[in-house]
C-alpha cells in the first residue's frame, strides 16, 4: 500500500490536493465567497463536457449555453411548479439534456465541423427567443424564481460542529452538492478518456477515415460525445439555476456559450485539468478586472463604466486570438511544455540518447 | 393581398442587406474554406466608423467612401495580423480565431462608442413610393439598388478581370496558382478585404433601420448565414438568391405563421433543414471528399 502511493504518480497527488483545498473551503471563506466558487465549479462543469466533445471527440459546438438552460429550466420547471426535489432534478436536468444532445448528435454527423459550428452557433443565438414563447411553461420574459434550497439537518449539525459556528447556509450547502456533482463528473470524464471510449474519440478527432479503417464505430462515438457533453451542460444548467434562484431568457445569452468555449480553449482543450483552469479563468476574470479598474481613483468614472461593460468583451476575445495564435494547448499546455523543458534541464535530455520518443500529451 | 405584397416588397429590401453579408461570408469561404463569424460585428464596426465620421461634420457621400476604404484595409490587416499565422491550422482553430475576433469588435465598439442605440443617417428618404398598389419606402429601393449594384460590382470583378481571376485561382488550387506566379497569399488578403467591404456596406444599410449599437448584427448573421447556406456556401449567386428567399420568407412566416418574436427561429430552421436535406444549398456543387 505505502509502496503504491509512494509510487503514484504526481498528478494524482496535485489532484488529492486539490479535492482537499476545494472541500475546506467554505471554512476558510464567507457564505457569499462560497457561492461564488459554485459558480466556478459549475463552469468547470459545462467546460469538461464541452472539452469531451471539442477537445477529444473534435466536433464544435458554439451552443452549449442552449443546452445548459435546457438543464436550468428543467429542474427550474420541476422545482416551481411539480415541487419535486431539487436534488432529484440535477441528474434529470442532466438526462433530458442529454438525450437532446444525442438525438442532435445524430444530423450533426452529416455535418462538417463547419457547418455545425455554424448551427450550434445559430442554435444559441435562437435559444432566448425560443424560451420566451411557451410561457405558460417557461414564464415568458419573467422567467422562474426559485427559493434557495435549505441544506439537510445533518450536513447543518456537521457543519456547525466543525467550525464551531453558525449553521451552514445554502450557499455552502449548493457548493458542496456542485463540488460532489463536479467530483463524480470528473472522475467519469477521467475513467473515459483513459479507456476505449476515449482513445475512439481520439482517434476519430485525429483522422476520422483511419479510426473506421480500423473498425472503431465513428457514428457512435461521436454522437457518445455529444450526448455526454449536453448531459455535462444539462447538470451545469441546473446546478446555474439553483445557485442563482432565478431562470429567464436572459440568464442563457449568447456570450455564456462564448463564455464556455473560452475557457475550454483557455484552460486547454484535449486536457483532463484544462477545465478546471478554463472554469476559474472565465468566471473571475470579469470580475477580477472590474474590481481593480473601479478601485482606481484616477480613472473617471465614466470611462471606468463603460470599461467594466466591455472589457470582458475585448480581453475574452484578444485572449482567444493570442492563445490559438501562440498556444493552442492552451495554459495547461504551457504549464507542461515548461515541466517537460525543466525536467529535461535538470536530468539531461534522456530522450535525445536514449531514442525514447517524448510523452505523447494527450494520453493521460 | 396588398398586404402580401408589401410584405414581400420589405422582405426583399431586407433580403438584399442579408444577401451582401452572406456574399461576403462566401468570399471568404471561397478565399480559405472558413466561415467568418466575425463578419457581422466587422460590419457593425464600419458602421460605427461611418457614424463617427458623419458626427464629425463630414457629407454622408464622402464618409461612405472612405469607411469602406477603411474596412477593405481593415480586412487586408486582419488577414495579415491574425489569420496568416494560423492559415495551416485545423478549422476549430480558425472557426475560434474568427469568434475571438467577434467578440473583441464587440467589446471595441462598447467600450468606444458606448451601448445606447443611435439613430443612423440614411441618405433615401423615408417618403413612400407606390408600387403595384403596395407602398414601399424610398429607403427600401434604396437598400435594393445598392445591394444590386455592389453584388454587380463583386461579380464583374471576380468573373471578367484579371484580378478577379487570380483570386479564384488562389483560393481553387493554390500550389498550381503559385507555380504560376500568382501570390496567394496577398490574394486571400485581398478577399478579406473584399468581404469586409461588402460586409461594411450591409452594415452601413442595415444600421438607419434598426439603429446603431454593438450587438445590431447579431440577429443579422443568423439571417446571413441561413441566406448563403441556403445558396450554397460557395456560390456568390447563391448567397444573392438565398438572401432574396431568406428575407421574403422570414417576414411571410413572421406575419402568418410563427409571430415576430419566433422570426429568427424560421432562420436557424432554415438553416438546419438545408443542411440536413440538401447540404450543398441550391447553387453549391457537392462535394466530394478525397481521402
Amino acid at each position: 500500500m505505502v509502496s503504491r502511493l509512494r509510487s503514484a504518480p504526481p498528478r494524482y497527488w496535485l489532484i488529492a490536493a486539490l479535492a482537499l483545498v476545494l472541500a475546506g473551503l467554505p471554512f476558510i471563506v464567507t457564505s457569499f465567497e462560497s457561492s461564488e466558487w459554485t459558480l466556478v465549479l459549475i463552469f468547470t462543469i459545462a467546460i469538461m463536457g464541452l472539452n469531451i466533445l471539442v477537445g477529444y471527440s473534435g466536433q464544435i459546438s458554439l451552443g452549449h449555453g442552449a443546452f445548459m438552460a435546457l438543464g436550468a429550466y428543467t429542474t427550474a420547471i420541476l422545482v416551481s411548479r411539480y415541487h419535486m426535489s431539487y436534488l432529484v432534478t440535477i441528474p434529470i436536468a442532466g438526462v433530458v439534456s442529454g438525450a437532446v444532445g444525442f438525438l442532435l448528435g445524430i444530423p450533426a454527423l452529416r455535418l462538417s465541423a463547419l457547418y455545425l459550428a455554424l448551427a450550434t452557433f445559430a442554435l444559441a443565438v435562437v435559444t432566448p427567443s425560443l424560451i420566451k414563447r411557451p410561457d405558460k411553461l417557461t414564464g415568458g420574459v419573467q422567467g422562474i424564481l426559485m427559493t434557495p434550497p435549505d441544506p439537510p439537518q445533518y450536513a447543518k449539525d456537521a457543519f456547525a460542529t466543525l467550525t464551531n459556528g453558525p449553521q451552514m447556509s445554502s450557499e455552502q450547502w449548493l457548493y458542496y452538492v456542485s463540488l460532489f456533482t463536479g467530483a463524480v463528473l470528473f472522475w467519469v470524464a477521467w475513467n473515459m478518456i483513459r479507456h476505449r471510449p476515449g482513445r475512439a474519440m481520439r482517434a476519430i478527432r485525429d483522422g476520422e477515415v483511419a479510426a473506421a479503417a480500423s473498425g472503431i464505430n465513428v457514428a457512435g462515438y461521436k454522437t457518445l460525445a455529444f450526448g455526454m457533453s449536453a448531459f455535462y451542460a444539462g447538470v451545469a444548467g441546473s446546478l446555474y439555476g439553483l445557485s442563482t434562484g432565478y431562470v429567464s431568457p436572459d440568464t442563457f445569452p449568447v456570450a455564456l456559450s462564448f463564455q464556455i468555449l473560452v475557457g475550454a480553449v483557455v484552460g486547454g482543450l484535449g486536457s483532463i485539468v484544462g477545465p478546471m483552469v478554463g472554469g476559474a479563468f472565465v468566471y473571475w476574470l470579469p470580475i477580477v478586472s472590474s474590481q481593480t479598474i473601479s478601485a482606481q481613483d484616477w480613472i473617471p468614472s465614466q470611462i471606468s463604466s463603460v470599461f467594466v461593460k466591455a472589457g470582458p468583451a475585448v480581453t475574452y476575445g484578444a485572449l482567444l486570438i493570442v492563445i490559438m495564435i501562440f498556444a493552442p494547448n492552451g495554459i495547461v499546455g504551457l504549464a507542461a511544455a515548461a515541466y517537460r523543458a525543466l525536467r529535461s534541464r535538470l536530468r539531461g535530455s534522456g530522450e535525445i540518447s536514449t531514442g525514447q520518443l517524448p510523452p505523447d500529451p494527450h494520453t493521460v | 393581398m396588398q398586404e402580401f405584397l408589401q410584405l414581400v416588397l420589405s422582405g426583399i429590401a431586407s433580403g438584399g442587406i442579408f444577401a451582401s453579408l452572406a456574399l461576403a461570408l462566401v468570399l471568404i469561404y471561397n478565399a480559405m474554406g472558413l466561415v467568418n463569424f466575425a463578419q457581422g460585428e466587422m460590419a457593425m464596426f464600419a458602421a460605427f466608423i461611418a457614424y463617427a465620421l458623419i458626427e464629425h461634420g463630414m457629407s454622408y457621400w464622402i464618409a461612405l467612401p472612405l469607411t469602406l476604404a477603411i474596412a477593405f484595409a481593415g480586412g487586408v490587416a486582419i488577414q495579415r495580423l491574425v489569420i496568416r499565422p494560423v492559415e495551416r491550422a485545423p478549422v476549430l482553430t480558425l472557426v475560434i480565431i474568427t469568434l475571438g475576433l467577434a467578440t473583441l469588435f464587440n467589446g471595441l465598439a462598447g467600450f468606444l462608442f458606448g451601448y445606447v442605440p443611435r439613430s443612423f443617417p440614411s441618405p433615401f428618404s423615408v417618403q413612400t413610393a407606390n408600387l403595384l398598389g403596395a407602398f414601399i419606402s424610398y429607403q427600401d429601393l434604396g437598400v435594393i439598388a445598392v445591394s444590386a449594384i455592389v453584388l454587380l460590382l463583386v461579380y464583374l470583378l471576380l468573373q471578367r478581370t484579371t484580378l478577379g481571376l487570380s483570386m479564384r485561382a488562389a483560393s481553387h488550387n493554390p500550389d498550381a496558382s503559385r507555380l504560376l506566379g500568382v501570390r496567394v497569399s496577398w490574394m486571400l488578403a485581398l478577399g478579406w478585404g473584399l468581404a469586409s467591404l461588402v460586409g461594411a456596406l450591409s452594415g452601413i444599410m442595415v444600421a438607419p433601420v434598426l439603429l446603431l449599437e454593438p450587438n445590431m448584427m447579431q440577429t443579422i448573421i443568423i439571417y446571413a448565414f441561413a441566406a448563403a447556406v441556403l445558396g450554397g456556401i460557395e456560390s456568390p449567386l447563391g448567397a444573392v438568391v438565398g438572401g432574396l428567399i431568406v428575407g421574403v420568407t422570414v417576414n411571410l412566416a413572421g406575419a402568418y405563421l410563427v409571430g415576430g418574436d419566433l422570426q429568427l427561429a424560421v432562420a436557424f430552421l432554415i438553416i438546419v433543414m438545408v443542411l440536413i436535406v440538401k447540404p450543398n444549398g441550391l447553387f453549391g456543387r457537392p462535394s466530394v471528399r478525397r481521402v
